[in-house]
């Protein structure tokens, strides 16, 4: 069983939450100039990292927010929650913050401010292998 | 319940070979697909200079961790086609290879509990039928004849409406058939290399021409991919991605009991499936957990989810302990049918996405994956369960036959 950090609620068991896969996948800006090819990618291709991976959640049993996460697909820690919309955090996070368990990370986000590792220079992960992009903050 | 003894070892079934510099042909993962892969080369095709890479031990990933259930009641042409050669080929593989691993077939049973279930059930038995697979409807009292230990009373939360059987159906010792693939592949010359992991691909352009591993770099003409949970972790490496999610899967078994249990049961709606393996362990599958995992292990709460399933409909199951559970990591894909078929890697083929039934497909996973590798074309069994499917639109969902629902 998970410990999962909801932004808004805290701590919460993972039987309150309903996983939503892989995260900064954008809606096609374009969706009319699209080939089958690309249509396949955007329907049926997600990442499937073994290690860190960014994924969506949402709290259905609670404030039935969604919000974006990192987790470690092997270890199961928890390495990053935060928000909709927020780019990816960096995965060098601090030290603290990595070997941290849920409960680290919930400290950090439930006052509203930034994710733990959140920084400007992260990796561009919000892009998709197959080269559909969407501006930030778009549909995620 | 079969009484007879499982047959007695050799010391040893296959060698250790160190790797060769150069094979014909390279298979990567040794558990139930490779090898039966590996043994079809080998036996259909001529090929024998060829190896089964296991990073690990022999079949230890999941084919170590599936609770054996062999059945080929799917609802699409396409999927009781290659489920039903598996399991006629099941039906010959002890004598073929020469090894007893207790094919029993006992038959399976999947339960409905609700109108919906039993209309598509119903449905599902007339499309079994019209393709030559055996199945039967049953009212609920057929079900207590056939499994006296299930609850058929209306006063549980989804109580038993019916159920779909397969006579035909059954259960194997996983860890024998692996065994006794490994034994044949051995017999015709195939090198079997244990601790082998795969690091990275060679190529030459957009051809694969040789492997990168932890004991040194392996030339080779072709390359199958046969590692379940770890295929887009290979695929990654060698610059494709595949449309699959890797899960984790659990199971359990509970200390070994008198016979009890006469045939498989199986439940999608509750959610659990049950048998009793010859030595006399309750054998029951979870689902699976909803977030994607490597780590060969799930959250708690799908096993209380299970177990509240089995007991529900067990009722003498209550005071069974738990022996152990485990986990494996299923690949599943959208439509939960397997992908078997070319890659955009030329010379590279993929098997994947058997997801959380791949143990009943082994043998028809290995006789078709084998053709395509040999031919370099489909087999008439794996054509429709190519990648090309999710671009083409033409996808087989077979999620209510799936059995786990993901």
């Amino acid at each position: 069983m998970l410990l999962i950090s909801c932004p808004n609620c805290g701590s919460r068991d993972e039987t309150e939450f309903h996983y939503g896969g892989q995260a900064h996948v954008s809606y096609p800006e374009n969706p009319n100039e699209l080939n089958d090819r690309e249509w396949a990618e955007y329907l049926f291709y997600r990442d499937n990292t073994k290690g860190t991976f960014a994924e969506r959640w949402l709290h259905s049993t609670g404030c039935r927010q969604w919000f974006n996460m990192l987790r470690d697909t092997v270890t199961y820690d928890i390495q990053a929650v935060y928000p909709m919309g927020a780019p990816r955090p960096s995965t060098a996070v601090p030290a603290a913050a990595e070997a941290g368990t849920a409960s680290v990370a919930a400290d950090s986000t439930t006052t509203g401010t930034t994710a733990p590792g959140t920084s400007a220079t992260s990796t561009s992960p919000g892009t998709t292998k197959s080269g559909i992009t969407a501006p930030e903050g778009a549909t995620k | 319940m079969s009484t007879h003894q499982l047959p007695e070892h050799p010391d040893f079934l296959w060698h250790n070979p160190e790797p060769k510099s150069s094979y014909d042909a390279v298979i990567v993962g040794g558990g139930g697909h490779g090898l039966a892969t590996a043994y079809f080369l080998a036996k259909n095709h001529g090929m024998t200079n060829i190896a089964v890479l296991e990073k690990g031990w022999l079949a230890g990933g999941n084919m170590a961790r599936n609770t054996t259930i062999i059945r080929s009641n799917y609802l699409w042409d396409e999927s009781a086609a290659i489920y039903e050669h598996a399991l006629k080929l099941w039906e010959i593989l002890p004598e073929e290879l020469e090894y007893d691993f207790l094919f029993s077939q006992r038959g399976v049973m999947n339960l409905a509990h609700t109108l919906g279930d039993v209309r598509e059930s119903i449905r599902r038995v007339g499309a079994n039928k019209l393709n030559g697979v055996d199945a039967e409807w049953l009212e609920p009292d057929q079900v207590k004849e056939l499994c006296p230990i299930l609850n058929i009373s209306d006063n549980i939360r989804y109580p038993v409406m019916g159920a779909t059987y397969q006579p035909r159906a059954g259960i194997a010792k996983h860890d024998h058939v692996a065994w006794a693939f490994a034994r044949k592949c051995d017999e015709l010359g195939v090198d079997i290399i244990q601790n082998c992991e795969v690091t990275g691909f060679i190529k030459d352009g957009n051809r694969v021409v040789g492997v990168k591993t932890n004991r040194g770099t392996i030339n080779t003409e072709k390359v199958g991919l046969c590692a379940a949970g770890h295929s887009s972790v290979l695929a990654e490496m060698a610059g494709f991605r595949l449309p699959i999610q890797s899960h984790p899967l659990q199971a359990l078994v509970s200390e070994l009991h008198e016979p009890v249990h006469p045939t498989v049961v199986m439940s999608n709606h509750v959610h659990v499936y049950v048998s009793q393996a010859h030595k006399g362990e309750l054998v029951m599958g979870a689902g699976v957990d909803s977030y994607n995992g490597y780590g060969q292990r799930g959250s708690f709460h799908v096993i209380e989810h299970q177990m509240a399933a089995a007991v529900e409909l067990f009722p003498i199951f209550a005071r069974a302990h738990v022996l152990r559970t485990w986990g494996g990591i299923v690949d599943t894909t959208l439509d939960a049918s397997p992908i078997v078929g070319t890659t955009p890697v030329e010379n590279m083929f993929v098997n994947c996405g058997w997801g959380t039934g791949g143990f009943k497909g082994t043998p028809a996973a290995g006789l078709t994956f084998a053709h395509t590798i040999a031919t370099g074309a489909p087999h008439k069994l794996n054509r429709p369960f190519a990648l090309e499917r999710f671009e083409t639109g033409a996808l087989i969902d077979e999620h209510g036959a799936a059995a786990v629902a993901h």
